[in-house]
């Protein structure tokens, strides 16, 4: 039986993790390459990484961490951020990234979707959904960060980018993120029962019982954290066990 | 030839192939084979190389165009693989390759090794989602040595899956182990010194490496 994913999300800025990562035994808790080994050896089933460097001109440090990353994780690694052309996807799967997450470019521009699954295939095109509540049952994608929004429908979005070759969504709650107070439910369930691909829910996790409910009842087939993970609230292995005991099917042989 | 034996890898322009690189490399070391690993596009030195590995993501068809596109590496692989019977693992698509034909968008000549088509998995539960991604046990159906120690069934480990498409094959003798996303679905196969896995042992922690490792101590 295919099993629920659970992924710790790093941010990495000019190469190191921002925020650090406090819980694990470190020699540079800043390292991304590093937290990398650390959550592999946890039982992490994907890791993420998103870029949150401010200029493309040091796009070289990323593709660095992420070579160091595929040499010694021997798991599936999505990276994000900043991603906008082809050639920006080329670098990143060259250099061990097995996914590549899409936000702005794909909301900008629809026609870099197609063209991204169309090169490289859907397996790898993650497109990153950011949206806010902006009335009952109704969501609307938002840009940088939360801070642009862009009048688009997000069910719809979603809709649509899969037909373009999405091979799966990762949907962040903008309402939530940072809450801690869970995922937006409502908003997962609506875009994981609107498309055939799989939904990684994303913002707002405080509890373990938030990612049971992410799965349970937000439809998602898998479930991204971080700041639960960084701060040594709770490990993978942990939130792994606890959902596994909530009756989800969970991958705990690592 | 004084030089130790190679383990080639096949690059052809399809995906990724630095983790594949440095998981064999992993592998090697752990298994303590003094065996050389090489990302190649040279036909020859796919002659030379004792062992075989075919990779591959994306679609069907591009990976068959882009076999093609190799001058001379089709007939390498075959003089070396089907001639003189050369330990050969498929992975992903590159296991796919292996088939008759693929069904994916267009109708595509596979190699055609392994007999049988590639064509959409289609779970019996319509709610499961497509692709098949993600980490999901393995169920042998024939005792084979790349599978040999690896604990399978419910309670096994776990391989790393993500495709739309598998390979049926036409001989049921071909079929080495399979996973269930809502029906049974074609997760390794072999025949003779040809084997392939549709998942990916790179991506599959220690399950991968324990597969990599049998496949370099393979004798067919």
């Amino acid at each position: 039986m295919l099993k629920i994913r659970v992924i710790p999300c790093l941010d990495v800025k000019d190469g190191r993790v921002v925020k650090g990562v406090k819980f694990l035994d470190l020699r540079d808790a800043g390292d991304p390459v590093e937290c990398a080994i650390a959550y592999d050896a946890a039982g992490a089933d994907e890791l993420c990484f998103l870029d949150i460097t401010a200029s493309h001109e040091d796009r070289g440090i990323l593709l660095d961490v992420v070579q160091r990353t595929a040499e010694a994780c021997f798991m599936p690694l999505t990276v994000g951020g900043g991603v906008r052309t082809v050639d920006d996807i080329r670098a990143l799967l060259l250099a061990g990234a097995d996914k590549v997450s899409i936000n702005t470019a794909a909301v900008k521009n629809r026609d870099f979707v197609k063209e991204a699954a169309e090169k490289f295939g859907d397996q790898c095109i993650v497109v990153a959904i950011d949206a806010k509540a902006v009335g009952p049952g109704r969501w609307e994608i938002f840009t940088h960060g939360g801070r642009n929004a862009t009048g688009i429908d997000a069910i719809a979005f979603a809709r649509e980018v899969v037909s373009l070759g999405a091979g799966e969504l990762l949907v962040t709650s903008m309402d939530k993120d940072g809450t801690r107070s869970g995922y937006d439910l409502a908003l997962m369930r609506a875009i994981a029962d609107a498309v055939s691909v799989p939904v990684i829910a994303s913002g707002g996790v405080g509890t373990l019982d938030d990612l049971v409910a992410g799965v349970r009842e937000g439809h998602a087939s898998a479930v991204l954290a971080a700041s639960i993970f960084h701060f040594g609230q709770h490990s993978v292995g942990e939130a792994k066990r606890h959902m596994a005991a909530a009756g989800l099917p969970m991958r705990l042989d690592t | 030839m004084s030089a130790a034996p190679t383990i080639a890898i096949i690059d052809y322009g399809s995906g990724n192939l630095h983790s594949a690189h440095k998981a064999f490399e992993r592998a090697a070391r752990e298994a303590g084979s003094d065996a050389r690993v090489s990302v190649t596009s040279d036909p020859d030195a796919v002659r030379r190389a004792e062992r075989i590995v075919l990779p591959g993501v994306g679609a069907f068809a591009d990976c068959r165009r882009g076999l093609n596109a190799v001058p001379g590496m089709v007939e390498a692989l075959e003089e070396t693989v089907r001639g003189r019977g050369r330990p050969f693992l498929g992975i992903c698509v590159g296991m796919q390759l292996l088939a008759t034909r693929g069904l994916e968008y267009e109708t595509t000549p596979g190699l055609d090794w392994i007999g049988g088509d590639v064509a959409a998995i289609a779970p019996a539960d319509t709610t499961l989602k497509i692709p098949h991604m993600g980490w999901n046990t393995l169920e042998v159906r024939r005792a084979h040595p790349l599978v040999a120690g690896i604990p399978t069934g419910t309670d096994g480990w776990h391989a790393y899956f993500v495709h739309s498409y598998a390979l049926t094959p036409a001989d049921a003798d071909d079929l080495v182990a399979v996973t269930d996303y809502g029906g049974p679905v074609t997760a390794a196969v072999a025949s003779d010194n040809i084997a392939g896995t549709q998942f990916h042992p790179e991506k599959s922690q220690k399950l991968g490496l324990a597969l990599i490792k049998n496949f370099i101590g393979w004798r067919p």
